[in-house]
């Protein structure tokens, strides 16, 4: 059959020309590949169950009263209007998200990237070492790693950073570091930017590794002096594919935080101080079964993420 | 040049970049393993070193006591351990090798073949890049529930297997590999599916081997699914009972246990990075967004 497909595949090429109708032309076209879309299919149809649909779906129920027992019932811009109006926590949920996103994206970015850059300095023989030191805390399990961290921040003066600090003489008693409303995000953020060298980290080191020797050349000669520049208007040039596939990877991560939070700060966490979108998200979908306000905070989530990544493409993407 | 050359002194004089580059290395990578030492290191501790005024970083006397600890504690409880780790192997490898399969599959076509829709699906799963999978999780969750998918191991297993970044990131790689070796094989008659296997299967290896370590990492992980789509004890995950293990802020009693049943859960993923790690740097170099 595919035999087939095969062989009259030069031959029909000129045909959708002459067709009828391009509708006609581009239902020949699609039979005539219909095995590529036999390799698709398995692909797009959980896609289209699991990501397409559960998109839309959001979007719909969105705008609806949901409580799974009943059906949804149409409320209009109602949820919005209580989620940006009148719900508090949801503003101090986004605002969390906002600051750690601001925080941590950029600088978990730029220090994905400058530890990568600065491990394609050093001799292949060596950059294993390095490379597993940084991967590793981002394939450690969250959840995992809390022991260490609530051992690290505990509240008692048998929390190690207490007994450090207390020791030093900078604080007097031994400081509330996980139940604090000032500490708890920065702590956070502290412990996803230890998180934070995942794929995009991988993708710069790759990335830089293969950035041809001649171009480096071919700048030197052209007067490329000092090792920034060099970074500047080659390397970065060079390896600009990859640090638009590590920033769109940083954004997802970045809106994304959830677990840390939950797992270090407890849900909910003291006057909501560790409080993110997600966790708001899931406090109502899974706890309060209000599907319908649930969702139109994952649209809002989903606008963000979106959005932010066009704005990424517009600015880092080719402009030629 | 750019690469230094392997040794920090040239000629006789001492060549202070290098020294400095390697002491920030060095030190950073300290900073970065430092969580991770102290993990392995609390999980071996005695219960004496546990709770020791000053605390310890290191361990002093060794003790494989918190592992056994881990299993007695467990077994007087319903599941025992054993189950979780099970339930956490088998998912974990069955969304793996399903994922590569679907990932692979698809890839091919949307890399080699000029059909229809090719661009549209391609910047469909672009924009499905862009955004958690955790924004549908409430559809996601009615899905499987109408489903009557509930407490099953489909439930953790089906929702995560058609990734975009599994799927992009073998896209890409398969972009580089040039058409004529498949046009070889048609010319000679071999049909798509042969071609598939035979060719373009083992030509992806780098790619295959980075998405599952990647979706290794992602289910082996990930205490979502458990969570949301099972109700029963004996259907969790390693990293969900993890959560109930270690009892949360302030809960000291099995402080050891917890210790050493998250070392059990970290070192897997170790295991699968140091083994494939040069394969997912040669497809990693191939990740990048284009146009």
């Amino acid at each position: 059959m595919s035999e087939i497909s095969v062989e009259t595949k030069t031959s029909e090429r000129v045909r959708p020309l002459r067709a009828d109708s391009k509708l006609k032309g581009l239902w020949t076209d699609i039979v005539r590949n219909r095995v590529s879309y036999y390799f698709l299919a398995p692909f797009m149809i959980l896609f289209l169950v699991f990501t397409i649909i559960p998109v839309l779906t959001a979007f719909g129920l969105s705008f609806t009263y949901f409580n799974i027992l009943e059906p949804p019932k149409w409320i209009g811009l109602s949820n919005y209007r209580l989620l940006f109006i009148d719900d508090d926590i949801f503003l101090t949920a986004l605002g969390n998200t906002l600051k750690f996103a601001v925080v941590t994206g950029p600088v978990g970015y730029a220090m994905a990237f400058l530890l990568a850059w600065l491990i394609s300095q050093i001799p292949q023989k060596y950059r294993f070492f390095y490379t597993l030191c940084y991967y590793t805390p981002s394939i450690a399990s969250g959840v995992a790693m809390t022991v260490v961290w609530q051992y690290l921040f505990s509240g008692d003066r048998y929390g190690l950073l207490n007994y450090w600090l207390l020791k030093l003489g900078l604080i007097n008693e031994p400081w509330q570091w996980l139940e604090d409303v000032n500490t708890i995000l920065p702590i956070i953020m502290i412990v996803s930017l230890w998180m934070s060298m995942g794929i995009g980290f991988l993708a710069f080191l790759a990335g830089l590794q293969n950035v041809p020797r001649d171009m480096y050349e071919a700048g030197a000669i052209d007067g490329v002096k000092y090792r920034w520049q060099e970074l500047w208007y080659i390397t970065v040039p060079a390896v600009k594919p990859q640090l638009l596939f590590g920033a769109v990877m940083q954004v997802v991560g970045a809106l994304n935080v959830f677990s840390v939070s939950v797992e270090l700060a407890g849900m909910p966490s003291p006057l909501y101080a560790g409080h993110t979108i997600l966790t708001h998200l899931h406090d109502y979908a899974f706890i309060r079964f209000e599907m319908g306000y649930a969702s139109a905070i994952a649209v809002v989530l989903f606008c963000m993420m979106v959005g932010l990544n066009r704005f990424i493409f517009k600015w880092l993407g080719n402009k030629e | 040049m750019t690469i230094l050359s392997g040794s920090m002194v040239k000629g006789r004089r001492v060549d202070w970049g290098g020294v400095i580059l390697y002491l920030f290395l060095s030190c950073f990578a300290i900073l970065m393993v430092a969580p991770l030492v102290y993990l392995v290191s609390t999980a071996f501790k005695p219960l004496e070193e546990l709770f020791l005024f000053p605390p310890r970083f290191f361990v002093i006397n060794p003790t494989l006591k918190n592992f056994n600890d881990l299993l007695m504690i467990t077994s007087a409880s319903t599941v025992p351990f054993s189950r979780y780790i099970f339930n956490s192997l088998f998912i974990t490898i069955a969304s793996v090798s399903l994922g590569v399969v679907i990932s692979a599959m698809a890839a091919y076509p949307l890399s080699k073949h000029q059909m229809p829709f090719r661009k549209q699906i391609f910047s469909m799963i672009i924009l499905a890049l862009m955004f958690a999978p955790a924004v549908t999780q409430i559809p996601q969750y009615l899905v499987i529930t109408k489903l009557g998918l509930m407490n099953t191991y489909w439930a953790m297993i089906v929702p995560g297997l058609a990734a975009p970044v599994f799927l992009f990131l073998t896209k890409q790689f398969l972009d580089q590999i040039p058409d004529a070796l498949l046009e070889a094989a048609k010319i000679d008659g071999a049909r798509e599916w042969v071609i598939f296997w035979r060719i373009v299967m083992p030509m992806l290896k780098p790619a295959l081997s980075t998405v599952v370590l990647l979706s290794f990492i992602s289910t082996w992980n990930d205490p979502g699914p458990a969570m949301l789509f099972t109700t029963s004890e004996s259907m969790k995950t390693l990293p969900y009972a993890l959560s109930t293990i270690s009892g949360g802020t302030g809960v000291i009693a099995q402080a050891g246990a917890g210790a050493a049943a998250a070392l059990l859960t970290v070192i897997p993923s170790i295991v699968m990075f140091v083994i494939s790690q040069r394969m997912v740097l040669e497809t990693m170099a191939h990740s990048g967004i284009k146009d």
